[in-house]
């Protein structure tokens, strides 16, 4: 087993057609994973990596039966990409694109709840489950099948917990980006709900980082449901208040989401804390030996 | 994006919320002509800057007097002003507000924000509104209630009801404030705002609500569909050196110490400056330099990193995924010889052809430290910022 993708998923692509999307779908495909076509508005008819193209989400599940979408839309069109997918039976969608308006994500969200449909991302590096399927950007040689489930608001912080949990041999069940804006799709709880339940991982890497409460809300929900081992960092120790670092959603505002109260809480939590995202990988062989 | 007090209130009066009759003076030279539109007895002065604290720093002042009124742009215009909420240079003064005095009731506090927890709208409502508010949220955190929309885009009827009830309005002022806040959240959501707080709205001597202050926060990421708004941008209040990066696609904020960095991703660039602290060294910054790591903008990154005079040592940490690190490495290579950078650099590549790129590093005979390990690459950088 595995979270969310597999060697059954079947994907296709919106914004397919683009120079990014062009460039992680030869790779995704070369992994072994099933895109099946790919959406590019007023491409219809055309054949792209040999796969076919449509105008539509819907005539693309038509024809192709895809259950899952990545999307690489540009961010002023991506309210509509999504709104497509959610229309048209698409049941999980992976948003790479970085720099969608909140209150856009705000709606979208509220309305990918109420149709059950599960939203990864935006401006997320995107999900792997090694040895089966890649839908996102991340480099494929860092992975290795293993035990250990990867989640993180950060994508070169993730690949740094992959490689180190690739070192160490213990290799990872599946490594989901949850992206670093202010509403993303899916929470850490979503997630760490997920690898719980999921026989492949025995133990789970969360990599937060200031801003928000995301990981105050994962540390209570750890210490009520979750029964595996979890190692946790969180970023930005060092970073100062008020000022946004890099991702939107990574600011310490109102003396509020800064990473010690982070630390603290899941430190109570039971939770095993590093504070160098160079240990990682040490820390969580520790815990699940 | 922030905006100053005098365009949120513009946007309030667009709004039809009730704001206080004002004028902007940008130079002495408006000062005549703003005084005598303005036509009232008193006045309120208020020096605009993007930070709070103003009035403790002296930056508002009530006064009966043209000459005060004079004195106080005189005093202000084209200087910095230093408050509890900005850095010891301050902030430059960019207009003056002048406004017609409101004779105060009470003071109540209203905000709107985006609540990630709940991921809807919160208002955040206090009837102890005004320059102690932080103090109220210390002491008494009771007196401040939020309501979390049930809509993404407008109000409804219980919502308005429990608000009122909780700043503690009469019915007349209740049919006032119903017209106030279904407007704002209209504001809020049709202009793509992040926050916006308004402390205090008042309750004038008549009875009546009045917006003092103003303070917006808009969402950068829709800033390409609010024109009006990317108009109302006020780059002198931005850091220059940040101002300058973000032209180049570079995440770049300065920091007080002496190790610079160089990252990609803005997880990792905060990695990066935790483990410099871990091992006793202070990052002078933060520096995500995106996706495409390349010649040019490794070199933009190098100049904005080295016009910190601060700077004793670099830390590059580049995690190659989709680039190679043999490309990242003659890319630092060639920027390195063209900023002419002389301060020591360490570099940890890891990933795509990070042992090829080690050799290119090491062969170039520059001032570089190639190191795989990230602990060992922050020890290195740390003990050569000393």
């Amino acid at each position: 087993m595995s979270i969310l993708i597999n060697n059954e998923t079947l994907a296709i692509c919106q914004g397919f057609t683009g120079s990014q999307a062009t460039l992680h779908c030869s790779q995704a495909i070369e992994y072994g994973t099933n895109i099946v076509g790919g959406v590019t508005p007023g491409k219809a008819g055309q054949v792209h990596l040999d796969r076919p193209v449509f105008d539509k989400v819907s005539q693309a599940v038509e024809e192709t039966g895809a259950d899952t979408s990545l999307i690489f839309v540009p961010a002023p069109f991506c309210k509509n990409s999504i709104n497509d997918a959610l229309d048209s039976g698409i049941k999980l969608i992976i948003v790479i694109t970085e720099g969608i308006p909140t209150l856009d994500m705000l709606y979208l969200k509220a309305k990918a709840d109420e149709m059950e449909v599960r939203i990864i991302g935006p401006n997320c590096p995107g999900l792997i489950t090694p040895g089966e399927a890649k839908l996102g950007i991340m480099p494929a040689e860092i992975h290795s099948k293993g035990k250990i489930g990867i989640v993180s608001r950060s994508g070169t912080l993730t690949y740094e917990a992959v490689d180190q949990t690739t070192q160490t041999g213990l290799g990872q069940s599946s490594c989901v980006g949850i992206g670093g804006d202010p509403i993303p799709g899916s929470s850490f709880i979503d997630i760490l709900e997920m690898f719980e339940k999921d026989t492949e991982t025995e133990g789970i890497v969360m990599v937060g980082e200031i801003g928000g409460t995301a990981e105050e809300e994962a540390a209570e929900f750890i210490q009520e449901k979750i029964s595996k081992p979890v190692v946790s960092y969180i970023a930005g120790v060092s970073a100062p208040p008020g000022k946004r670092m890099g991702h939107a959603g990574a600011i310490i505002s109102g003396g509020k989401g800064t990473a010690e109260d982070k630390f603290k809480a899941l430190e109570k939590a039971g939770v095993r804390i590093v504070k160098s995202p160079a240990e990682i990988g040490k820390a969580i062989l520790e815990e699940i030996s | 994006m922030n905006l100053h007090e005098y365009q949120a209130k513009s946007l309030f009066r667009d709004y039809g919320l009730p704001v206080s009759k004002s004028e902007i003076i940008f130079s002495e030279s408006d000062i005549d002509g703003a005084v005598s539109n303005l036509n009232v007895n008193k006045f309120v002065v208020k020096a605009q800057v993007h930070a709070g604290g103003r009035g403790k720093a002296g930056g508002v002042i009530l006064t009966e007097s043209i000459k005060e009124v004079r004195e106080f742009c005189q005093k202000w215009l084209g200087k910095n002003m230093v408050t509890y909420q900005t850095d010891s240079k301050g902030q430059p003064v960019s207009c003056i507000l002048l406004e017609e005095c409101t004779d105060i009731e009470r003071e109540l506090y209203l905000g709107l924000v985006i609540d990630r927890s709940s991921k809807s709208i919160a208002v955040i409502a206090s009837p102890d509104g005004g320059v102690d508010i932080e103090s109220v949220a210390e002491n008494n955190p009771e007196k401040i209630f939020k309501v979390f929309l049930n809509s993404s885009n407008e109000i409804q009827e219980e919502e308005i009801k429990k608000i009122s009830d909780g700043l503690e309005l009469n019915q007349s002022q209740y049919i006032e404030f119903s017209e106030l806040i279904k407007n704002l959240v209209k504001l809020f959501t049709e202009k793509d705002f992040a926050l916006i707080e308004i402390n205090p709205l008042v309750v004038n001597t008549e009875g009546k609500l009045n917006c003092l202050d103003g303070k917006i926060n808009v969402d950068g990421n829709a800033l390409y569909r609010q024109e009006a708004l990317s108009k109302m941008r006020d780059i002198s209040q931005e850091d220059k050196l940040e101002l300058e990066a973000s032209k180049w696609g570079l995440n770049y904020v300065t920091l007080d110490g002496s190790v610079g960095c160089m990252v990609n991703g803005a997880g990792l660039a905060m990695g990066t400056m935790d483990i410099i602290k871990l091992y006793g060294g202070f990052p002078a910054n933060f520096l995500d330099v995106g996706g495409a790591v390349n010649r040019e903008s490794v070199t933009e990154a190098f100049k904005i990193i080295v016009s910190d005079s601060k700077v004793k040592s670099i830390l590059i940490n580049i995690f190659g995924g989709i680039v190679r690190c043999d490309v990242v490495a003659e890319g630092i290579v060639s920027a390195i010889q063209d900023v002419g950078i002389e301060i020591p650099v360490v570099v940890r590549l890891k990933g795509n052809n990070a042992e090829v790129a080690k050799d290119i590093l090491e062969e170039s005979r520059l001032n570089i430290f190639s190191e795989l390990d990230l602990s060992l690459a922050a020890k290195k950088v740390v003990e050569l910022s000393k």
